[in-house]
C-alpha cells in the first residue's frame, strides 16, 4: 500500500479498517492461548493472589467492634473524650442492648480478645461482664450496674479504647508493627523495653545480607569450578551441590544441631585438638551464628546454580585473549571474567536474599532467641496469639520492604542485568 | 620487507600429546624468519591449532622447545610472551567499549593515559574504524568486530601476531575483503604473522609461505605457487586446489620423468616426484585447467575420453569426463565464446604436458 497518504486509515480489500481486521484475526489465537493458561491462572488467583489480598486487607480491617457493639459505637460518637468524664447513661444503655445480643451469640469473648491486643485486661472484662449481663435489671439505670460488674467500666481508658477502635478500618496493627502506639497525645513510640518488631526487621535484614554475602563468597569458587572443569568431574560436583536438595530441610537443619551444639561434633573436635578448653566450648547454636551457618548452607545452591549457568556461557577464550594481551591471571579474572559474571551474582544474590528474608523453619530451629527472624514472629501471631491483624501488618511491611529493596536494586544494578543463564 | 620489525620463531623437535597415547603433533621443526606471513593450513584435527596454541603459551609442549627471537619460551607464561593474538570468534570483551578493548593491553602494560588514547586512535584508524571507539562490540557487524580484533592484537606493537581462523565466521565476500586488508596491514607493519586456517584459498592469497599439516606432520612447507605447481605428495595435491587422480604403476624411469601404466592399460608420461623404482604404485595428479581439448601430436600425453557432464560456470565450463576408467576426470575449459561445441556422450581426445602431471605416492 505504497500509495497511502499520511493520515489515511489503511483498510483491507473489503473496506474494513486494517487494525480491526488484524485484531479479529488475532483474537482467536489469543483466546486459545488464554484458554491454555487458564487453569494455572485460576489456580494462582485462588491460591496465591486471593490469600495475599485477604491478608493485606486483614492488616487494616477492624469491623468486629462495630459488628458486635453497633449501638454503642453510634452512641459513643456523641461522647467528648477530652471532657475527662466517662460517657453518660445513654451509652451504657446501648452497651447493655449490644452485649445482651452478643452474649446470646457468644461473640463478646471474641471482641474481648481483639481489644485485649490494644489494652490488657479487656478480655477478662468482657468475659466477666458477659456472665453478669443476664442478671442486670433491664429497666436500668445501666451505668451503676456496669460499674458494679466491673470497675473498669468507670475508667476513661476502657472507653477510649472502645472509641478508638470503633471505626471499620484501623491503623492500629501497623502502629504496633512499627512499635508505635496511639495515646491521648497522638502517635508515639512504645517504651524501649516493649519495642520488638523494628529490632526484628533490622535483624532480619542484617542477617539476610550476611547470609547472602557468605553464600556469594562460598558459592563463587564452586560455580567457577563447575563451569570450568571437564564435564565428567563437573557432573559429580554438580550432584554434590544438588545433594542438599534431595535431603529434607528438617534433616539438614537437625544435622547442624548435632554438629554445632556445645557437646556437638565440632566442639568435641576443637577440644580434642586442644584449640579450646573444655570449659570454653563455643556457643554456635541457638543464636545468630547458628542461623547464619545453617541458612548459608541451605541457600548455597540458590547462589551456585544461577552463577554456574551464567559462568557456563562465558567462553574461556575471553580469559585467554586477556592473557595474550598481557594480563596476568588476576587481572584477566578481575577485568575480564568477573564483570561478565556479575549478572549471575545479581540473580543469585536476589534469590538468596529474598528467600532468606522470609525464611522461617531454620531460624526457628537453630536461631534461639537472638537468631530468629521477623517471619518467626509472624508465625507466632498466626498460630499462637491468633492476632492475625498484626501478623498481616507485619507481613505487609515485609512485602513492602522486599519490594523497596528490589526497586533500589533495579536502580543500582538494573534488573535486566540479572540473568539465570 | 623493508620495514621489518618482526620476531623470529623456531620450533625445534616439538611434540604434543593430550592423553599420553597419541601424538597430535609429531616432531615439528619449523623456522619462521622475521616479518614472514606463514600460514598453517590443514584439515581439522591435523595439529595446526595445537601448534599455534603452543606458540601462544596456552598449551605446553610435551617435548621439544619453541624459540622466540632465539629465546626459549616453553616456561614463559602467555602474558609475558608479548604475542598478539586474533581468536576465531574475536573474543572481544563484551562489557567494554571498542576503545576500552583496545586500551586493555596498554593498561596492563602501564602505558600512560595520553599515550593510550593516541595509540588506540591510531590502531582504530588503521582498520578504518576511527569513529567507532565508543561502541560496544555487540553493536558492530561481524566484519567490524573482526577489524577491532585485529587492531587489538596489534595495538601494543607486538613483533609476532597469531591468527586462529579469524575469518571463519564471515561471509564469503567479506572474507575476501578482509584477506586483502590483513595482508596489507602485514605488509605495512612488517610484523611476523602466523596464521591458521583450513581454507586453502585464504592460505594461498595471504601467505609468504604455507605449511600444510596433516596427521600432526608438516606435509609440505613452500610458497603458495610451489604448493600448487609442485605438490610433494598426494595429500598436498588433493588439499590444495582441484586435482584429477589417476592410479597406476611405474613401468619406466627416465631421469626426472617416468612412464606410468594406468589400471586400464593406458600409458602416460609424468614427472617423477615421490616414486623411485619401476613397479611402484603411484597416483598421478593433474590440474583440471592444464588439460587441453586442442590436441596436437607433439603433446606428451594424448587420451580419449567420453564427456559425461557439462557444467556452465560463466567464465569457464567444467567438463566431467570418463578418462581411463575414471569418470570423475574434470577438465576446465576457458569460456572464449568461439569454442567448438562440446556435447555430452561425445568421445573426444584430450592431451597434456608431462610436467603438468605429477607421479605421487599412491592413494586408494
Amino acid at each position: 500500500m505504497s500509495d497511502t497518504t499520511a493520515g489515511e486509515v489503511l483498510t483491507t480489500k473489503d473496506g474494513q479498517p486494517l487494525k480491526v481486521a488484524l485484531a479479529k484475526a488475532l483474537r482467536r489465537e489469543k483466546l486459545r492461548s488464554l484458554a491454555l493458561i487458564a487453569p494455572l491462572l485460576i489456580f494462582v488467583l485462588l491460591t496465591f493472589v486471593a490469600p495475599i489480598v485477604d491478608m493485606l486487607f486483614r492488616s487494616v480491617e477492624n469491623s468486629i467492634v462495630e459488628e458486635t457493639l453497633p449501638r454503642t459505637v453510634v452512641a459513643l460518637r456523641e461522647w467528648d473524650a477530652d471532657s475527662g468524664q466517662v460517657p453518660d447513661e445513654a451509652v451504657y444503655a446501648a452497651l447493655y442492648a449490644d452485649l445482651a445480643v452478643a452474649v446470646e451469640e457468644k461473640t463478646h469473648t471474641r471482641l474481648g480478645s481483639r481489644l485485649n491486643y490494644e489494652e490488657g485486661g479487656m478480655s477478662s472484662l468482657f468475659r466477666k461482664t458477659g456472665r453478669r449481663i443476664k442478671r442486670m435489671d433491664e429497666a436500668g439505670p445501666f451505668k451503676e450496674q456496669f460499674l458494679e460488674a466491673d470497675r473498669k467500666w468507670g475508667e476513661l481508658a476502657t472507653w477510649n479504647v472502645l472509641r478508638q477502635f470503633s471505626p471499620r478500618f484501623t491503623d492500629g496493627y501497623f502502629l504496633s508493627a512499627f512499635d508505635a502506639q496511639r495515646t491521648a497525645d497522638g502517635i508515639e513510640m512504645k517504651p524501649d523495653n516493649e519495642r520488638i518488631y523494628m529490632l526484628l526487621f533490622g535483624r532480619t535484614l542484617f542477617l539476610s545480607i550476611v547470609i547472602t554475602v557468605s553464600c556469594l563468597v562460598l558459592g563463587y569458587p564452586i560455580a567457577f569450578l563447575l563451569a570450568s572443569l571437564p564435564l565428567r568431574s563437573s557432573n559429580l560436583l554438580m550432584i554434590l551441590v544438588l545433594l542438599p536438595f534431595w535431603t529434607s530441610l528438617l534433616v539438614r537443619t537437625s544435622a547442624w544441631k548435632v554438629l554445632l551444639q556445645q557437646q556437638g561434633v565440632i566442639n568435641d573436635f576443637l577440644v580434642w585438638i586442644g584449640l579450646i578448653s573444655d570449659a570454653n566450648r563455643l556457643v554456635m547454636i541457638n543464636n545468630q551464628t547458628g542461623t547464619i551457618i545453617a541458612m548459608t548452607h541451605i541457600l548455597l545452591p540458590f547462589m551456585i546454580l544461577p552463577l554456574y549457568s551464567v559462568m557456563k556461557t562465558i567462553s574461556p577464550t575471553y580469559v585467554r585473549a586477556a592473557k595474550s594481551l598481557g594480563a596476568n591471571d588476576w587481572t584477566a579474572f578481575w577485568r575480564v571474567y568477573f564483570p561478565q559474571s556479575v549478572p549471575g551474582i545479581g540473580a543469585g544474590a536476589v534469590l538468596v536474599f529474598i528467600l532468606s528474608i522470609g525464611y522461617y523453619i531454620t531460624p526457628e530451629l537453630v536461631g534461639g532467641t537472638s537468631g530468629i527472624f521477623i517471619s518467626n514472629r509472624i508465625a507466632y501471631h498466626i498460630s499462637s496469639s491468633l492476632n492475625w491483624g498484626l501478623a498481616a501488618a507485619l507481613g505487609t511491611l515485609l512485602l513492602v520492604a522486599v519490594m523497596v529493596l528490589f526497586t533500589v536494586y533495579d536502580k543500582i544494578v538494573g534488573i535486566d542485568n540479572v540473568k539465570l543463564g | 620487507m623493508a620495514n621489518t620489525r618482526g620476531a623470529a620463531v623456531k620450533y625445534d623437535g616439538v611434540q604434543k600429546s593430550y592423553d599420553g597415547e597419541a601424538l597430535v603433533v609429531k616432531n615439528l621443526n619449523l623456522d619462521i624468519p622475521p616479518g614472514e606471513f606463514l600460514t598453517m593450513l590443514g584439515p581439522s584435527g591435523s595439529g595446526k591449532t595445537t601448534c599455534l596454541m603452543m606458540l601462544a603459551g596456552f598449551e605446553p609442549a610435551t617435548h621439544g622447545e619453541i624459540f622466540l627471537n632465539d629465546r626459549p619460551i616453553n616456561n614463559v607464561p602467555p602474558h609475558k610472551r608479548g604475542i598478539g593474538m586474533v581468536f576465531q570468534n574475536y573474543a572481544l570483551f563484551p562489557h567494554m567499549t571498542v576503545a576500552e578493548n583496545l586500551a586493555f593491553p596498554l593498561q596492563v602494560r602501564g602505558v600512560g593515559k595520553a599515550d593510550q588514547q593516541q595509540k588506540v586512535q591510531r590502531a582504530l584508524e588503521m582498520v578504518e574504524l576511527g569513529a567507532f571507539g565508543n561502541r560496544r562490540p555487540a553493536q558492530l557487524s561481524g566484519g567490524q568486530q573482526q577489524r577491532v580484533a585485529v587492531a587489538r592484537a596489534l595495538v601494543f606493537d607486538p613483533e609476532l601476531v597469531l591468527m586462529d581462523e579469524p575469518l571463519g565466521a564471515l561471509d564469503k565476500q567479506l572474507r575476501e575483503q578482509m584477506q586483502y586488508e590483513i595482508k596489507h596491514i602485514h605488509e605495512n607493519l612488517g610484523v611476523t604473522v602466523v596464521y591458521v586456517t583450513h581454507d586453502q584459498t585464504e592460505a594461498l592469497t595471504m601467505s609468504d609461505r604455507v605449511a600444510v599439516f596433516n596427521d600432526g606432520v608438516i606435509q609440505q612447507l613452500s610458497t603458495p605457487d610451489d604448493l600448487y605447481e609442485d605438490p610433494q605428495n598426494s595429500f598436498v595435491a588433493q588439499f590444495i586446489g582441484e586435482n584429477n587422480k589417476l592410479n597406476g604403476k611405474v613401468i619406466g624411469v627416465q631421469g626426472d620423468g617416468c612412464l606410468v601404466e594406468l589400471d586400464d592399460g593406458t600409458q602416460l608420461k609424468a614427472d617423477r616426484v615421490n616414486v623411485s623404482a619401476i613397479g611402484d604404485r603411484t597416483t598421478l595428479s593433474l590440474r583440471p585447467e592444464r588439460v587441453e581439448f586442442d590436441t596436437n601430436t607433439s603433446m606428451d600425453n594424448l587420451v580419449n575420453g567420453r564427456i559425461e557432464e557439462l557444467i556452465y560456470l560463466g567464465d569457464h565450463i567444467r567438463v566431467r569426463m570418463n578418462v581411463a576408467g575414471n569418470d570423475e576426470f574434470i577438465v576446465k575449459v576457458r569460456n572464449r565464446g568461439e569454442k567448438r561445441k562440446l556435447n555430452v556422450g561425445e568421445t573426444v581426445q584430450v592431451g597434456w604436458a608431462q610436467n603438468d602431471c605429477k607421479a605421487l605416492d599412491a592413494v586408494a
